[in-house]
């Protein structure tokens, strides 16, 4: 074929400020055979339907025949954590971890996050005083989710700045494209993740604190973590929970930059984040393909047959913007009444960090709203990450022209209280 | 605020629990519990919850929601104008008839609407009535549903529907009044089944589960007491309150006819589950077990139970949880085919006159419409379910002010939950329509299973024990009358999967009391006649 498919096409990072018209065409096949073999869904309804189909596996595929390892979210020589795994074990490895982190053993640990997450926002911004301009991805979204995540998991302040390094290094190789010296620096970093977290779970299991590590490590239920799965799980927790968080924050800015009225609204109607944040994960989501699935058996679906052993890609984010879904759903209307988004998945392998997610977002951009003054755009698009499965800017540089004093009021607002 | 989660859609993601943990809790590892009446302090999370449910299933002060992807389409008048100027009476004022004149509105029906109900209350939700009501979670009162105001509806309630006149399409109340309709609804639903003894019945200390009274009397009795509580039938209704008992660490017996507690509905291999879950709990289940009698003391209170294993227990209450009867009783001599077995309809909710001649202006909705689905050999079903209330409710009220080349069918696969002991069971299709049974995924010794169901080499139905994440998947396969025994492999696969027979209940129930006979030779005097023997 002289035209490049248009799956690769998305991949290629010239296409990733606006993959979108390439998903209207992607979507015209609603399941796609690649050259290599794998499958490509991109419809609302087959996505919906596979990713609640138990003929699908998340166990990690072989890399395919002379192609690259696709991108791997586990450390050097630790099992795989639960997302890469099947039930039962999946089921038993997720269900341990929930229950320190929500419903139903600690239903209230999230929304108990809320003030600290709330400070750490303010602080974030705080440091904007002085400045017109700023890069929100590099000065906001990213700290603000590993200083959230090393809270959660009970990482001493002092480590928080080793623990970026190590989760930067390991998110880089999430690219189904990294190459070998990104591998390189994934398993270095990986190994020194490894040992830290390590030692640290031998200090709570020593003296445990109120911290979801020393839950887990203490933790006596039936069939309990062993320790190399209890490191899997943290590792995960941080990787899965970093740059997926990063690009909802930034891409959420940079949508409501596009869109001033909203950010306006935003601005007077603080309430309206829930909305918005729903909108955003079906118009802009920050995982616009999750781990490739494999085929434990033929599958038929809108009349093709995913072979048995057949590798599968759920474009999630073309799938969001079917319009045999959604009415119009190029357009940004976080008054959509129909919020079923696929923007966290579905099926058990639904995002585990969703409320957190949800939480900092809710924060962040209802804050950035009513803090920020008069903001706008350097460049529009910005620059983009190579990732084209977690997609998001790699910088977002606004100007402005001031920032609002820190108040208590916009925490006390998104509380609900 | 009026909160109502349709729990037919909750596959458990538990997103709400996270948003507004002091209004929904998860009780064991899906079943949703909720407050469905919470403070307006806890309201920013709770439209916080419903934004983030992922099925979107959370329904906040009214109850019509747009059908998913594009919104429901308005059709014109069918020229008749009908839609403006049209008088629909509903008489059933609860889940099915309060959705249908929700859709009616929603539709762009303007003309005359009313609604016609025996009960006081606004319509209200039952099933927290057996669950989170009587665990005393949530109070009573906080079960009205979503929400009546914006309606535009003349609601007569308190108001017993005595009579059908079809000539001169009018409704006869119980105070003699008369309602004059264009259009009938009939959603009068089903009673909680009484204890067929009715001086025993009448002891203090019997009770039935069906009204929010029912809920008032039971919970404070349960909440008062210590003594042992008698469920008299292990059914859902009765295996949900014997829960419930356990919970509040009540001593229990459950005694069921059937050789299992949920036979009627799961089967035998299924509810044996249940069965073990009962006894794990403490419960003392009796099963193949009827209790022939109640006595009571000098004064007139229930104070022990004689069951035909040979035991008198000694009891402080009884529940008695035998299922229900439809409520027919209004419609005798109405003419249209209405009987112990509910109102034959077809399945675009048309009634069915007496001689099983489709009615054009007269609809039937909810637990009493029994209605032909082809997935099950055009067999007639009447079922007593949440999910079929809403569903067949809004295919009435769509077909009620559509013309006939824009009717819809009512092809929904049942889908009903129950939680219990912590699990939540979920089922869709029919699981007494079936021959076979094979556990396809998971564990029933952690409880945690989906058992998919056959009859003649298809799938019918599938029931998951604390596996609702799967159940769309068997739904689809069932639509697409799929082999059975399905034999994929997949995850969660148990190491044998071997069918076993599914030992139902026989589907075709003798109706006792009434019988149809037909008389007259000529094809335009052949009529048929509903007559009442004794039981």
């Amino acid at each position: 074929m002289a035209e490049t498919c248009v799956f690769d096409r998305i991949l290629d990072h010239a296409n990733r400020a606006d993959p979108y018209p390439l998903y209207a065409e992607l979507r015209e096949t609603p399941v796609m055979r690649r050259k290599d073999g794998g499958y490509v869904v991109s419809t609302y309804r087959e996505i919906v339907a596979l990713l609640h189909d138990p003929r699908i596996s998340s166990i990690r595929p072989e890399p395919p025949e002379g192609g690259s390892p696709p991108g791997d979210e586990s450390l050097p020589g630790l099992p795989p954590a639960f997302i890469r795994r099947d039930p039962p074990e999946h089921d038993r490895l997720r269900r341990l971890a929930m229950r320190h982190f929500g419903p139903p053993h600690s239903p209230g640990r999230v929304e108990g996050m809320r003030r600290q997450v709330g400070e750490t926002v303010t602080r974030l911004i705080d440091a904007f005083a002085g400045r017109d301009r700023v890069d929100v991805v590099d000065a906001f979204a990213y700290p603000l989710p590993v200083i959230v995540i090393c809270r959660l998991l009970g990482v001493p302040t002092e480590d928080e700045p080793r623990f970026r390094a190590w989760s930067e290094a390991l998110v880089e190789t999430l690219d189904p494209r990294a190459g070998e010296a990104v591998e390189r620096r994934r398993v270095a970093a990986g190994t020194e993740l490894r040992a830290y977290l390590d030692e640290l779970a031998d200090a709570r299991l020593r003296q445990p604190s109120d911290d979801l590590l020393s839950a887990l490590v203490t933790d006596d239920a039936e069939g309990r973590m062993s320790r190399e799965e209890l490191l899997s799980t943290a590792a995960l927790l941080l990787v899965a929970g970093h740059e997926t968080t990063v690009n909802l924050i930034a891409n959420g800015m940079l949508t409501l930059l596009r869109h001033p009225a909203e950010l306006d609204r935003l601005r007077r109607e603080p309430d309206r984040v829930d909305a918005v944040i729903e909108e955003l994960l079906r118009y802009e989501p920050p995982v616009h393909m999750p781990p490739v699935r494999t085929a434990l058996d033929d599958i038929e679906i809108a009349g093709t047959t995913i072979p048995k052993g057949a590798r599968i890609t759920l474009a999630l984010a073309a799938a969001d913007r079917d319009p045999g879904r959604f009415p119009d759903p190029d357009r940004f209307d976080p008054d959509r009444e129909d919020k079923e988004h696929l923007g966290f998945g579905g099926g058990v392998h639904f995002c585990f960090g969703a409320p957190l997610a949800r939480l900092e977002t809710q924060l962040a951009l209802s804050e950035l709203a009513r803090r920020l003054e008069n903001p706008r755009l350097v460049a529009d698009p910005p620059p983009y990450r190579q990732n084209a499965a977690l997609r998001g800017p790699r910088h977002l540089h606004i100007e402005f022209d001031g920032v609002a004093p820190a108040t208590t009021v916009g925490v006390a607002i998104a509380d609900g209280s | 605020m009026r909160v109502v989660v349709d729990l037919t859609r909750c596959q458990g993601y538990g997103q709400c629990v996270f948003a507004a943990p002091d209004v929904f809790t998860m009780h064991g590892q899906e079943a949703l519990l909720y407050d469905p009446d919470p403070s307006d302090e806890q309201r920013a999370r709770v439209l916080r919850a419903k934004a983030a449910c992922p099925v979107q299933a959370i329904h906040i002060d009214r109850f019509a929601a747009r059908a998913a992807g594009r919104g429901p389409q308005v059709y014109p008048d069918a020229g008749d104008g009908f839609k403006r100027n049209g008088r629909i009476v509903i008489v059933g004022a609860s889940l099915a008839g309060l959705r249908a004149a929700m859709v009616l509105r929603r539709e762009g029906f303007a003309g005359s609407l009313t609604l016609i109900g025996d009960e006081t209350h606004e319509p209200y939700d039952r099933p927290p009535l057996s669950k989170q009501v009587l665990a005393g979670q949530v109070p009573v009162e906080h079960t009205m549903l979503p929400r009546l105001a914006e309606l535009d509806a003349e609601w007569l309630l308190g108001q017993r529907a005595t009579g059908l006149d079809l000539t001169g399409k009018r409704v006869r109340l119980a105070d003699g009044r008369e309602i004059g309709f264009d259009r009938l609804l009939i959603a009068t639903g089903v009673r909680a089944r009484p204890w067929p003894n009715e001086a025993e019945a009448a002891l203090d200390g019997v009770y039935v589960l069906r009204t929010i009274e029912d809920a008032i009397r039971l919970r404070a009795r349960l909440a008062a007491g210590t003594g042992r509580v008698l469920v008299i039938g292990g059914g859902f209704a009765g295996s949900e309150v014997a829960s419930v008992c356990r919970e509040l660490d009540r001593p229990v017996t459950v005694a069921e006819r059937g050789p299992v507690p949920l036979f009627g509905a799961l089967g035998r291999v299924i509810g044996a589950i249940a069965g073990e879950m009962q006894r794990e709990h403490g419960v003392d289940l009796r099963c193949d077990t009827t209790v022939t009698a109640l006595e009571g003391d000098a004064e007139g209170r229930l104070r022990a139970a004689r069951l035909s294993d040979g035991a008198t227990l000694e009891v402080d209450m009884a529940v008695v949880a035998l299922g229900a009867v439809r409520n027919v009783d209004w419609l005798e001599g109405a003419g249209l085919a209405a009987g112990v077995w509910g109102v034959g309809c077809d399945a675009g909710c048309r009634v069915f006159d007496i001689n099983g001649v489709v009615t054009d202006d007269i609809f039937a909705a909810g637990d009493i419409a029994r209605f032909p689905h082809p997935s099950y050999e055009y067999q007639f079903l009447a079922l007593e379910h949440w999910g079929n209330a809403v569903a067949q409710a809004e295919i009435a009220a769509h077909n009620m002010v559509s013309d006939q080349t824009r009717r819809w069918a009512h092809l929904a696969l049942p889908v009903f939950w129950s939680s219990q002991f912590g699990v939540n069971i979920k089922s869709v299709g029919v699981p007494t329509f079936a021959d076979g049974v094979v556990i396809t995924q998971g564990s029933v010794a952690e409880r945690r299973f989906v058992a998919a169901y056959g009859y003649r080499g298809r799938i019918t139905a599938a029931v998951t024990f604390d596996q609702a994440m799967w159940l769309e998947f068997y739904q689809r396969l069932i639509e697409q009358a799929a082999p059975f025994p399905p034999d994929f492999a997949m995850v969660g696969r148990p190491a044998v999967m071997e069918p076993v027979p599914a030992e139902v209940p026989p589907r075709v129930a003798v109706a006792q009391g009434a019988t149809v006979v037909v008389t007259g030779h000529d094809p335009g005097e052949r009529r048929a006649i509903l007559v009442r023997r004794p039981e």
